[in-house]
């Protein structure tokens, strides 16, 4: 099991958010958490990146205990993470962008006194290349288009060459073509690195072609899990999710 | 050899000539510029750089003056001493003040730094004994070697410089550049895996080095020392300096303060109301020149994507 979730509980002012949410992930697979808006997809996913403290349960990350530990201390580990607003470095050159996690993850984050342009400018390239932006490595990120900046927060979270990397809705805000490209993309980065993805998606077309196994979220439980088959035919999904949307 | 280290020499020969104007107006608002400048480009390090407004930086330039005046005059101890100790103490200071102000963002982050530069503020208000309190901390001599105004410019252009030289160093290197990612977004810096808390903490330490350094030399080169320039006007002149100047250029700090120095001197001498001319000027430059003189330049002449 990579990661291991057990009974994580968290309320804000009373409103209990995640209630006893339990489950694993192997290594590799690709796995999805879906459900409807407020059902505490963000949350959880801010609790397992130490964002959020939780009230209760225990977070195992390659069966090592990460409850309470800060999200640099779990990003440095191997967890990578999108977000579903983008959250990227708006000032910063897209090259900067990206070169700024490589450094982190290389360790020469207390290096003071050499230049920065000389590190890592073939690995940054590599990435730039891998999330498709390396025509765009010398623009300012701010001024991308959002399918870009995107992309580019996917790159970002890659720098730090995960093993398990947590995406909060890729394709929020994107055109049908976007989300067609950035799925593949995802798609095939997460094969090719043999990564374990977590994420979560509203395009249910998405989720079902891409997961392995589904998991489903509704008022901070957990009420279904299975293979995109399964889930498909669950009469509790179908009665409090699928069947509002469609 | 790049066009802005050209430029940079070229400026340095020019200030090296200063003192050959035998004029001691020119000599005198040289040093305090270059001071201020230093100053202000200590300050810069958190507020353009790491993204953090201090509103208490006179603290630390304070410190500086103070311990490196009172250990030559009381204590004896040689300059070069004295004044490595003065740096010493503005790290260490800025260090345990940081260690508080660091647990706090944004507008409580600039509260507490304010806090605690009234703090050491009122603590060498009352401290007759060792401060000298209000009357100030007076005849503070030249160091032996440095007992005229053109040799003390002279050191001081040589100290500014090399603290420039270093600071441009460092913001230029791979911890450089994650300051300027914690300025844009500490959430994210966080979860590339940086303890964005602690990295904050080394800029302010740094910076308070410097300031101290900064204040140092103010102390020796008005022969005194008085608590006004640890109170909060202080802090807020040289934050005015580093805006005026632009705190997305390096060397904009260095501008504003010559600018407001100069200005000041000039505007004073036919009017009292300086700080209502510097009021507007400042509202004024907000509004419409938000990256300071330097950012107005650099948009105006500089090529673009040019960052620095």
């Amino acid at each position: 099991m990579i990661l291991g979730v057990e009974r994580v509980k968290k309320s804000f002012d009373g409103f209990v958010a995640i209630n006893g949410v339990s489950f694993s992930i192997p290594k590799g697979e690709i796995c999805s958490i879906i459900g409807p808006n407020g059902a505490g997809k963000t949350t959880l996913f801010n609790l397992i990146t130490g964002h959020l403290p939780m009230d209760e349960g225990k977070l195992t990350f390659k069966d090592l205990d990460i409850t309470g530990r800060p999200p640099h201390q779990i990003c440095r580990l191997g967890v990578g993470r999108s977000f579903q607003r983008t959250n990227i470095f708006p000032r910063l050159t897209v090259f900067q962008n990206i070169q700024a996690a490589v450094l982190v993850h290389r360790g020469k984050s207390l290096t003071f006194f050499r230049p920065v342009e000389s590190f890592f400018q073939e690995e940054t390239g590599e990435i730039l290349g891998r999330v498709g932006l390396k025509e765009y490595a010398q623009t300012v990120s701010g001024s991308l288009s959002y399918g870009f900046q995107k992309q580019l927060e996917l790159g970002i979270a890659l720098a730090s060459e995960p093993e398990l990397l947590l995406l909060d809705e890729p394709t929020a805000g994107m055109s049908a073509q976007e989300t067609h490209q950035t799925i593949e993309l995802i798609g095939r980065i997460t094969r090719e690195k043999g990564l374990t993805l977590l994420f979560t998606e509203h395009d249910m077309e998405v989720v079902f072609s891409i997961s392995e196994r589904i998991m489903v979220l509704y008022q901070g439980r957990l009420i279904a899990e299975g293979t995109p088959h399964e889930i498909r035919r669950n009469p509790d999904v179908q009665k409090v999710y699928l069947g509002e949307t469609r | 050899m790049s066009k802005e280290n050209w430029i940079l020499l070229l400026f340095i020969l020019l200030l090296l000539c200063i003192p050959l104007t035998e004029s001691r107006f020119y000599v005198f608002l040289g040093t305090d510029i270059l001071i201020f400048g230093l100053f202000a480009v200590s300050l810069n390090l958190l507020l353009g750089y790491t993204g953090l407004v201090s509103f208490g930086h006179a603290t630390y330039f304070g410190i500086g003056a103070y311990t490196c005046a009172l250990l030559m005059k009381k204590a004896s101890v040689p300059f070069p001493l004295a004044f490595a100790a003065a740096g010493a103490l503005g790290g260490i200071s800025a260090l345990v003040i940081g260690f508080f102000c660091v647990r706090l963002t944004k507008v409580y982050f600039a509260m507490l730094t304010l806090a605690f530069s009234q703090i050491v503020w009122a603590m060498a208000f009352k401290w007759n004994s060792l401060t000298g309190g209000d009357n100030g901390f007076v005849g503070v001599p030249f160091p032996q070697f440095l007992d005229s105004k053109v040799r003390f410019y002279y050191f001081t252009l040589g100290v500014v410089a090399g603290s420039l030289f270093l600071l441009r160093k460092v913001v230029n290197s791979p911890f450089g550049r994650i300051l300027t990612t914690i300025r844009e977004n500490p959430e994210r810096t966080e979860f590339i895996g940086i303890h964005v808390k602690l990295f904050q903490l080394i800029a302010f330490m740094i910076s308070g080095v410097f300031a101290a350094i900064a204040g140092a030399l103010f102390g020796i080169f008005n022969h005194s020392v008085f608590p006004d320039i640890l109170f909060w006007p202080a802090s807020a002149e040289v934050l005015i300096m580093t805006l005026l100047g632009g705190i997305y250029n390096f060397f904009g700090p260095v501008v504003g303060a010559a600018v407001l120095l100069f200005v000041r001197m000039q505007v004073t001498s036919y009017t009292e109301h300086w700080p209502v001319i510097l009021g507007f000027t400042l509202a004024f430059l907000l509004f419409f020149f938000p990256g300071g003189i330097m950012g107005f330049l650099q948009a105006r002449f500089a090529r673009p994507g040019g960052n620095r």
